[in-house]
């Protein structure tokens, strides 16, 4: 059977990727920003509208970073506005889990499930640090591995919070002066575990979703394991067709174990894209994205991400630095993970490619990071997705427009339409009213089945 | 008239309203109080009759019938509810004009969160937001979170030294909650975003600040990840029974919401306030006084209470809440009004009885009674909440000798 393309729209980040020296590109705060996202994901009858998180600028040789986007909404009071002017795209926010409390996430996705009518979708991050931890009063540091641990503990626990009322409990019957059914749960809850030990009542009813859709990003072993046993969905970076491949086969191959069924867990890639009339007009136009995204100062910031240290004295238009990174030097870059894990072979690699090409230092990050995922006709675009979905290089993409608000315009408008023609995007919203249905993931497992097919792996 | 005559009104949203029988009334809604229709639908009422702003009250804790008791078993009383910042966010896109006011709890939550959100709050509503602090004292809302032990409250121990520390720790926290939410909506100048070209710079670092608080609850080192709200720093209004709390409003609030008996307890009330802002340098305007009351309106002399004794007697017992409760026809509830405001109140807040029909009585009988007697609004002037309260746009604390020029246009794109 032909599998349906599932797409997501990202708004677009605070990287380099999102491009603010365009005449086009709007403000990435005022609410009309993420209006315009939403309506252009809406009309081009996308699954999901995609907000990212950061909770602490980041910082480069102990400094703001000034160079990229920056400023954002807090993601669940944002998302409740978007639902107001959508009605069936789902609002999908990324939220570390570490900075809150499995009730306060509880409470916000269950109300927002409840305002949307059944849209919301959880992207769990747990990438916690002491940096971003000094904005918190839990502070932020974890071990590594007991990361996923309390992850895992986390997202079961706002589980079995959504299951803490009968779906039967409202009855709000006047007349025989029952608001709720005698007998009924209310929110009774009890959950004990290493990380938490909470107990009492839950404030909201049975949303729609019952659970709104977990996705969790994180390419690690933690992070697949994770998914295969928590989440709905994995949000990757492997967007490319081979190493797609490779990730989709492990992360599905992984699935059996907890009982589930291969299309139990979606795989989405986040991709960029550039769209021109011809190829060379496309590649032309991806060349001048590129040339936005990597400005001279960024060039060299960049570069001091592997080096690690000044490199301001360097001229982004002239030759890579003659000497090594020294990598027992401590890290200049907070806010965001290390990049790089020998930055001594990674610089060796680009000087020769330097030299080869004889490359200035901004065309080389231009020619070494990230590159667009789609580059294309319309139609070379609708082929490639289609192709990378059939042969289960994954489930579906996560767009990443680079321009702010109109960035998904063309695409909605172009692309869309060719998928459609092929049969493997809808031309109509009609699976249902939730998100759930929207994805085909079926109602939602309780809360103690989750866990039970965990445990039973973990033991075994 | 001149405007100093004018009365603010606020209107406090929640559940089907504030009788604990109100969701057994004919127009009541019960099906619908987890939806969004329902909530968009009160919005655009109460903006209809150009209210100054809606609250909506929220609990980390279930409803309960007895005020120190624990989660109860009543089956014939609303229980359950939603987050409200996101419900006020939710309506936001649906109104233009009327201030938005949500609670949200200081106690087990994190002060960086709630500065973004209320802060997202007055993006999506374009300079209405606001922002009801409230702590959260009771033993069972702390076992949600698990984190802290909270001694069990009565009404009995509220005096016991232990009890009367732990509440003034609480305040004690709020207090320092609002600051750090206030110098985090300070941390982004105005102007802090250049989208220097040339310099391939999008923000100038000079305008973005640390604010480095370190009390004892929390450390937050900032700047917030959010820019400068649109109002600059939204209104903070807290709700106060006695002098912990009047103290935490001087401290940390624009307006303060009391709960008077009478019009000479008002005015003794107004004068405690006055009191607890005078003990402190206070960095903003004074605070404005609402005074809440419980209101079951109807056109018919005799028909509101009535209404509100029937809705006693499906309770079960008579309608008691922590403010006075009126019943009377529009004109008998606008001489109330007009006459308590002589004691020194710049407002009031009126909690309906029963949703929707107390605030169609509202919008559609009091504010036109109040319109005849030339103490209320024809309708909205202002675009933002701060504007409508007569409070300028503050300037930022940290942009101190350096213009502020760059102010946030509403409606931007």
């Amino acid at each position: 059977m032909t599998k349906q393309v599932i797409l997501g729209a990202h708004f677009p980040g605070v990287n380099n990727h999102t491009v603010w020296s365009d005449p086009a590109a709007g403000s990435q705060i005022a609410f009309s920003s993420f209006a315009h996202l939403a309506r252009t994901a809406e009309a081009g009858l996308f699954d999901f509208f995609f907000l990212a998180e950061g909770l602490r600028l980041r910082e480069q040789r102990g400094k703001i970073h000034d160079l990229d986007v920056a400023g954002r909404p807090n993601t669940m009071t944002v998302l409740a506005a978007v639902a107001a002017v959508t009605r069936y795209l789902g609002l999908a926010g990324t939220i570390q889990a570490t900075y809150n409390e499995p009730y306060e996430i509880a409470r916000q996705f269950a109300t927002l499930d409840h305002l949307s009518g059944g849209r919301a979708a959880w992207n769990v991050v747990t990438s916690p640090d002491a940096f971003t931890g000094e904005n918190f009063r839990r502070g932020g540091y974890l071990e590594r591995g007991d990361r996923y641990v309390r992850a895992a503990e986390f997202v079961q626990a706002t589980r079995e919070l959504w299951d803490s009322w009968d779906s039967d409990a409202i009855v709000a019957d006047p007349a025989r002066g029952e608001f709720s059914r005698p007998g009924a749960r209310r929110g009774r809850f009890e959950y004990s575990t290493e990380n938490f030990g909470i107990s009492g009542n839950f404030t909201v009813p049975r949303s729609p979703q019952v659970h709104p859709v977990i996705l969790q990003a994180g390419d690690s072993d933690g992070g697949r394991e994770f998914a295969a046993h928590s989440a709905d969905g994995i949000f990757t970076r492997h967007s490319t067709y081979d190493a797609g491949r490779a990730f989709y086969a492990d992360v599905k191959s992984r699935l059996a174990r907890y009982g589930r069924s291969p299309g139990s867990l979606k795989v989405l890639p986040g991709a960029s894209f550039v769209l021109g009339g011809t190829p060379a007009e496309a590649e032309e136009r991806a060349r001048h994205i590129r040339r936005q995204q990597v400005s001279p100062q960024t060039a060299i910031l960049m570069l001091e991400q592997v080096w690690n240290t000044d490199l301001s004295s360097f001229d982004a238009e002239g030759p890579l630095p003659p000497f090594d990174p020294d990598p027992e030097a401590p890290s200049i870059i907070q806010g965001r993970a290390r990049m790089y894990d020998d930055p001594v072979a990674v610089a060796r690699k680009w000087r020769a490619l330097a030299e080869e090409k004889h490359l200035s230092i901004r065309d080389l990050i231009i020619e070494v990071t990230g590159r667009q995922t789609f580059t294309g006709t319309p139609a070379s675009v609708a082929a490639e997705i289609n192709r990378s979905v059939q042969d289960d290089a994954c489930d579906g993409f996560i767009l990443v427009p680079h321009l702010i608000p109109a960035g998904l315009d063309e695409f909605a408008a172009t692309v869309v339409p060719l998928l459609q023609e092929r049969g493997v995007f809808r031309s109509a919203y009609e699976e249902g009213t939730t998100l759930r249905d929207r994805l085909g993931l079926g109602p939602a497992r309780p809360a103690a089945s989750w866990a039970a097919a965990r445990r039973e792996h973990v033991d075994a | 008239m001149p405007e100093t005559s004018e009365l603010h009104l606020a209107v406090a949203l929640d559940g089907a309203g504030w009788h604990p029988a109100a969701w057994r009334s004919p127009d009541a809604r019960p099906q619908e109080l987890f939806s969004a229709g329902y909530w968009a639908d009160l919005a655009r009422e109460a903006e209809a009759g150009a209210l100054d702003f809606l609250t909506i009250e929220d609990s980390l804790g279930l409803q309960t019938a007895g005020r120190f008791a624990g989660p109860d078993d009543r089956t014939d009383q609303v229980r359950g509810r939603l987050d409200a910042v996101l419900t006020a966010a939710r309506i936001a896109p649906h109104t233009t004009r009327i201030g938005l006011v949500p609670t949200a709890v200081t106690t087990h939550t994190e002060p960086f969160h709630l500065s973004t959100s209320i802060a997202t709050l007055d993006y999506v509503s374009e300079g209405r937001a606001g922002w009801r602090p409230r702590v959260a004292a009771s033993p069972d809302e702390a076992r949600h979170f698990g984190r802290r032990e909270f001694p069990a409250l009565t009404a009995q121990n509220v005096t016991d030294p232990a009890v009367a520390a732990h509440l003034r720790d609480l305040f004690d926290e709020a207090a320092d909650a609002v600051e750090v939410v206030r110098r985090l909506w300070d941390s982004w100048e105005d102007d802090a975003v250049i989208r220097d070209v040339p310099a391939g710079r999008f923000v100038d670092r000079d305008k973005l600040h640390y604010i480095d608080f370190d009390g004892r609850w929390f450390a937050v080192r900032g700047p917030s990840i959010t820019p400068r709200p649109p109002q600059g720093q939204p209104v903070v209004a807290s709700l106060a029974h006695a002098g912990v709390a009047y103290r935490l409003a001087a401290r940390a609030s624009d307006v303060v919401f009391v709960t008077p008996s009478s019009a000479e307890h008002a005015a003794q009330i107004a004068a405690e306030v006055r009191a607890a802002e005078n003990h402190l340098e206070r960095p903003r305007p004074p605070l404005q006084v609402y005074a809440d009351l419980a209101v079951f309106i109807d056109e018919a002399p005799g028909a509101a209470a009535a209404r509100k004794h029937h809705l006693d007697d499906l309770d079960g017992a008579e309608f008691a809440t922590d403010c006075a409760i009126v019943a009377g026809t529009p004109g008998e509830l606008a001489d109330l009004l007009l006459g308590w405001r002589q004691a020194g109140l710049d407002g009031f807040r009126l909690r309906p009885g029963a949703l929707p029909h107390d605030l169609r009585q509202i919008t559609g009988a009091l504010v036109p009674e109040l319109r005849r007697r030339g103490a209320f609004r024809a309708g909205y002037a202002e675009h933002t909440l701060r504007e409508r309260l007569g409070l300028s746009r503050p300037a930022n604390r940290y942009g101190a000798g350096r213009s502020q020029t760059g102010r946030y246009q509403i409606g931007a794109a």
